[in-house]
């Protein structure tokens, strides 16, 4: 799986609060989450973003509710793939349980900046900053969720019946 | 080879002799918990998934609290969707408005969960059930309907800290300020993917309510569970309320704990969490002047009827403080009902407070006690973002039962036992 995107930057602990509002949540229309997506921390989110973008973000992100609303707002909005430094865990689960692309490269995270450029191989873990030439190496999936991925979420893996 | 008490669970659950930290297992569920927020997003994912039905009647539960009772119409379409697919899939478990209560204080109280489970629930803090020896963590709505179709979820087996409790709280402090403590002193990804354990001879002195509010909060450290040793007092629980067998798992003695934090529960202040985050701790004694504009009192963290009573003990004779809203959430119907038989609900509304039906309500920003721009609220529930309760420039302020109810009576954040001091 490749990307290419600008990127959008954000701070350590993006919540799932901000990411979307739990006023919102009287609907689970991907479209009208979407349109409010991370709107407390940044109004212009969902106007200024193209599809293909990618966001990077600090430690934690994705802390807080469950509400796979959340994953389902940033992958409807455009971004094509959220790199961070690490995530909280039941937002990691959701985003490869609903095919939002994710990676966890701190260092990464830490030196890539708004506006920048960014090529992402997440087969073979390699982040390259096209802005400033920069290379970096995250973990790859183990395979298990490798599957998940290629089989296009949880719901299609079962379909297909690989889990058992 | 050694291992944790939520290892050992792990393994059981998952036809293992022996697992491993890292390691990814599919395990077998005991239940399986949506609301009426997240179980729609399951729905719509179960349906595609063409499954045909729900893998155990008994053991799929949805629980309508979230807004509910609607409040507004697409609350209610969401809260109809739940309905309709209980109906169908003859779900025994579905809790409407009259029966329903909030979802982690309910589940318990009903006997839904025993020590030695596996729970998923499609909410953050469904972690609050290791205060009974189970595992129980939050997931997303595909994990959910994935798990209502086939009983099985997958899981990464967490490494663990271990607290070790001892000694004994002192008056007006209680499991949310020692849970305020921890998230303070680790960071609320201190624990992230982990296991937090509790053990050591200071569980004794808390009770079962403390630690549903200590295991709740778990979240807020980043945890993926936090799960109590099994005691007398969670036996005692058990045996009132649940029809089925506890299954007892103990920790090995040289279990791989990453840390071994000691805590002695009487060195424990009251606690408050400053916004925007849960580890923004000050003890009460150093949080300066912070006049307020509502208390809320309840929530899966704070709403039980030991809640309701420690914030009665000290609003009894007294009055909120003029501009101060004050609103008291009982969790569920029975804790509803103890508050008015046991004349809770007289202290309640002469001292100037609404008791409300059981809801998530003001928690999540939802209905019964929105905040306007730049007010502040002190709150027992469990998290304090930007925007949580109301507008994006609201405060809200966590503190435990015992503080909020000081804090309405002071009309700013105040010390429970200095509050009790005063004459009446």
């Amino acid at each position: 799986m490749k990307y290419t995107g600008t990127v959008i930057k954000y701070g350590d602990n993006v919540d799932t609060d901000v990411i979307i509002p739990a006023r919102y949540l009287n609907t689970s229309d991907p479209a009208e989450l979407a349109a409010h997506c991370m709107e407390d921390i940044d109004k212009e989110f969902a106007s200024k973003i193209k599809p293909g973008d990618i966001m990077v973000a600090g430690y934690n992100f994705g802390c807080g509710s469950s509400r796979e609303h959340a994953p389902i707002a940033i992958k409807e909005s455009g971004i094509a793939l959220v790199i961070a430094k690490s995530f909280a865990r039941i937002f990691y689960r959701n985003a490869i349980n609903i095919g939002l692309a994710i990676v966890e490269c701190p260092e990464a995270a830490e030196r890539i900046e708004n506006g920048h450029e960014v090529e992402a191989d997440l087969d073979a873990g390699v982040l390259r900053d096209l802005t400033t030439g920069e290379s970096f190496q995250a973990e790859p999936f183990p395979p298990f969720i490798q599957k998940i991925i290629e089989n296009g979420g949880l719901v299609a893996s079962i379909r297909k019946g690989d889990f058992r | 080879m050694s291992m944790t008490m939520t290892q050992k669970i792990l393994a059981a659950h998952a036809g293992l002799d022996q697992v491993q930290a890292g390691q990814l297992i599919l395990a077998d569920l005991d239940r399986v918990l949506g609301n009426d927020i997240t179980s729609p997003v399951a729905i719509k994912e179960f349906e595609k998934m063409g499954a045909g039905g729900v893998y155990d009647k008994d053991k799929v539960t949805m629980v309508m609290d979230h807004f509910a009772p609607n409040k507004d119409i697409k609350a209610a379409e969401q809260c109809k969707l739940c309905r309709e697919f209980c109906n169908e899939y003859e779900v025994t478990h579905f809790y409407d408005v009259g029966q329903m209560g909030i979802e982690h204080a309910l589940l318990p109280e009903k006997g839904l969960v025993a020590a030695g489970d596996v729970v998923i629930g499609a909410d953050s803090h469904t972690c609050t059930y290791g205060a009974l020896g189970a595992f129980s963590t939050g997931v997303g709505s595909t994990d959910m309907a994935c798990g209502m179709a086939t009983g099985k979820a997958w899981f990464k087996v967490p490494s663990a800290l271990r607290f070790r409790l001892h000694g004994k709280l002192r008056p007006y402090v209680s499991g949310k300020d020692v849970i305020l403590h921890i998230i303070g002193m680790i960071g609320v990804d201190g624990a992230l993917y982990k296991s937090m354990e509790f053990t050591g001879e200071g569980l004794a002195s808390l009770t079962i309510y403390d630690r549903l509010t200590i295991a709740n909060m778990a979240i807020e450290a980043g945890a993926k569970n936090g799960i109590f040793e099994v005691d007398e007092q969670t036996l005692a629980y058990l045996k009132e309320r649940c029809d089925r067998e506890p299954v007892i798992y103990k920790a090995d003695e040289d279990a791989p704990y990453e840390k071994t934090y000691d805590i002695d529960l009487s060195e424990i202040h009251s606690t408050v969490s400053f916004p925007h985050l849960p580890e923004n701790t000050r003890v009460i004694e150093e949080v300066g002047d912070v006049p307020i504009d509502q208390v809320v009192i309840g929530s899966c963290t704070n709403g039980q009827y030991k809640d309701m009573a420690e914030a009665a003990a000290i609003l009894k004779g007294r009055k909120v403080a003029k501009g101060v809203r004050a609103i008291v959430i009982p969790a569920t119907q029975d804790v509803y009902l103890k508050v008015v038989e046991n004349g809770l609900a007289k202290i309640f509304v002469e001292a100037g407070c609404v008791v409300s039906t059981p809801t998530c309500g003001p928690c999540l920003g939802g209905y019964m006690g929105i905040l306007a721009a730049g007010e502040r609220a002190v709150s027992t529930t469990n998290r304090n973002f930007v925007g949580r309760m109301g507008h994006v420039s609201s405060e809200v302020y966590l503190a435990s039962p015992a503080v909020a109810a000081a804090s309405a009576v002071a009309g700013k954040i105040a010390d429970p036992a200095e509050i009790m001091k005063e004459e009446i």
